[in-house]
């Protein structure tokens, strides 16, 4: 059986949301549950569904498999499978997955005794996602502003739709996001950091524990977030990320269809920038 | 145990003001201010220092603070000394690097690019003393260097924009300006003049590193929260004696993916991934222009990316325009 030595002690019945022990169990190393049954339901359709969708087109260059949206002339109503139906499966495949996942997580905390603190996170890549296939598609009236599920097709995406508004760094949203991005993955160096270097000491060292963390990051930095304080900020700072992500992609489109640039207009007309700088 | 918060601390412990532990010998004493903050408290440890200082601390403040003054006083000047032009016009002034016709000479006039090289020297012997810092600080706590090694990866994608590869291509010009919406209009047209960098595969390997860092640090941020009310956020102290908070913790992971890490094991996958972030970035920096033209065509070659179809008519050049170019 694959389980950690410690592991069966905690292998007990309850915290499911639905189903009652009906599919309280699990396999190999995997909680099921009924959003387990949900999600492989979920995953294993869409997964058939990409694959159908690349067997109808010649190309056979992985990095140029792509199953697409349809086109924008069918708005939000629905497409034939091989002109965009395909995707439109795939994303209420995704979708459906990747709910079920997060409630299965749901599931596992309750039976844990712990927190909900990872399913909310979860959550908010989920809104991500979400922001990118539904809720901008939607305001804009067509699924066909979705993105294309590929390896380069996607990148091809990002970059195009970023040209569109043709400097999308002076998205403020995206600003946010960027910096919030950067500032996550600083955090999670100097944590990783300290955690190791306390418990790695070196030759004839001793553990270092607590005491020592705060004393270093007292000594260089003048401030201890403390043990929990940094948890904490890591996951505000990688939230915020994705959210300010989802913004910053939602409001390019519905809310702002001009070039980012332009959106400084109003500063630049403040009476301080005219005439001191030349542009 | 029984007090649990998510996003801020309801109850703040205010024990004496902790003086720190004891250094190893050739440190100087710390500086004692004692501070503490109600509003720091609400999201973390509410007291504020002690701070070492050292000479290399006091050498990097100074050398970073005359950096800013360069910059600083750079642009104002460029909008005549006016105060209010200044402040009003902060996130659009630049201070840039000197034009491709100085290549790499050192003896810029200071108006056409010499206080960019002055300014870039100050800040990076500030940054490198605030690494020996990072450094020496760990040895006198008798802890690992692993934060310092963190630091150097970030240094080194500095270092590559800044100076390896202005000194690769020959001129200074190609560095990055000082300066807010400046560098970003520097990393668009970095992009573009080089065939999009989307199909640098180094650039795609950093993106997926720093989005895998804050995906990491949201699953394991989360993970610490979600066991704390069992103790959870003490890690070395759960890495040395595992309790039932890291038992949970892997457990979760097992049951949801498949896998775990340990409490020790996730501090490794969270140090490579933010490390991987910047040396990644730099390599995708380096070898820009030096090695690849066109990652565009790169890709195109390598059979990553579709070629497009020609449609316009081949276009004659004329014979100067390439010789130019040859010499």
């Amino acid at each position: 059986m694959a389980m950690l030595s410690f592991e069966r002690k905690y292998r007990v019945r309850g915290g499911t949301l639905v189903g009652g022990d009906l599919f309280d169990f699990w396999v190999g190393p995997f909680y099921v549950g009924f959003f387990g049954v949900t999600a492989i339901f979920f995953a294993l359709l869409g997964s058939l569904l990409i694959f159908y969708d690349i067997s109808q087109g010649n190309e056979t260059n992985v990095f140029a498999f792509s199953v697409n949206p349809p086109s924008i002339k069918y708005g939000l109503g629905l497409a034939p499978l091989d002109e965009g139906g395909t995707w439109q499966l795939v994303t209420m495949c995704a979708v459906g997955a990747f709910s079920s996942w997060a409630l299965r997580e749901v599931e596992i905390c309750r039976k844990l005794g712990i927190g909900w603190h990872v399913p909310v996170a979860y959550s908010f890549a989920l809104l991500a996602y979400v922001s990118l296939v539904v809720i901008r598609p939607l305001l804009l009236g067509a699924w066909g502003h979705g993105f294309p599920y590929g390896i380069m097709s996607h990148l091809d995406w990002v970059s195009n739709v970023g040209y569109q508004f043709l400097h999308f760094h002076y998205n403020p949203a995206h600003m946010l996001a960027v910096t919030f991005f950067f500032t996550t993955t600083m955090f999670l160096g100097l944590h990783a950091g300290v955690i190791l270097g306390a418990v790695n000491p070196g030759k004839d060292e001793v553990v270092k524990y607590g005491e020592h963390e705060n004393a270093y990051f007292r000594d260089y930095i003048c401030y201890s977030v403390g043990p929990y304080g940094i948890h904490r900020l890591g996951l505000f700072f990688a939230l915020n990320a994705g959210f300010w992500s989802a913004v910053c992609i939602i409001i390019s489109g519905p809310f702002w269809d001009r070039g980012w640039p332009y959106f400084f207009d109003f500063f630049l007309k403040t009476p301080a920038a005219i005439g001191n700088v030349a542009y | 145990m029984g007090s649990y918060s998510s996003i801020y601390n309801r109850i703040q412990v205010r024990g004496p003001f902790d003086p720190g532990v004891p250094m190893k010998p050739g440190s100087d004493e710390r500086i004692q201010s004692k501070a503490f903050s109600y509003w720091l408290g609400k999201i973390g440890d509410p007291q504020l220092g002690p701070l070492y200082l050292g000479w290399s601390g006091a050498a990097s403040l100074a050398f970073g603070f005359i950096a800013i003054e360069i910059i600083g006083l750079n642009m104002w000047a460029s909008v005549d000394w006016d105060p209010y032009a200044f402040v009003r016009n902060i996130a659009f002034l630049s201070l840039d690097p000197p034009p491709a016709k100085y290549g790499l000479n050192p003896l810029v006039p200071l108006g056409d690019g010499g206080w960019w090289i002055l300014a870039g020297f100050f800040l990076t012997t500030s940054i490198l003393l605030w690494w020996v810092r990072s450094y020496t600080r760990a040895r006198a706590l008798g802890m690992g260097t692993h934060t310092s090694w963190a630091f150097a990866s970030a240094i080194f994608l500095y270092l590559s924009l800044g100076l390896f590869r202005p000194i690769l291509m020959g001129s200074w010009s190609e560095a990055v300006p000082f300066g807010i919406i400046t560098h970003l209009n520097w990393t668009a047209s970095v992009s573009v003049l080089y065939g999009n960098w989307y199909y640098n595969p180094f650039h795609m390997l950093s993106i997926v590193f720093l989005y895998g860092s804050t995906m990491l640090f949201a699953m394991h941020g989360a993970t610490i929260l979600a066991v704390s009310r069992f103790g959870g956020e003490r890690e070395a102290e759960e890495i040395v004696d595992r309790g039932t908070a890291a038992e949970r913790g892997a457990l979760f992971w097992r049951w949801t993916m498949g896998f775990n890490a340990t409490f020790e094991s996730i501090h490794r996958w969270a140090w490579w991934f933010a490390v991987l972030t910047t040396f990644t970035g730099a390599i995708g920096v380096l070898l820009t222009g030096t090695v690849v033209d066109n990652w565009y065509l790169w890709g195109v070659k390598h059979g990553i990316a579709p070629s497009y179809p020609s449609v316009y008519p081949s276009f004659p050049i004329p014979d100067e325009a390439t010789r130019s170019v040859m010499q």
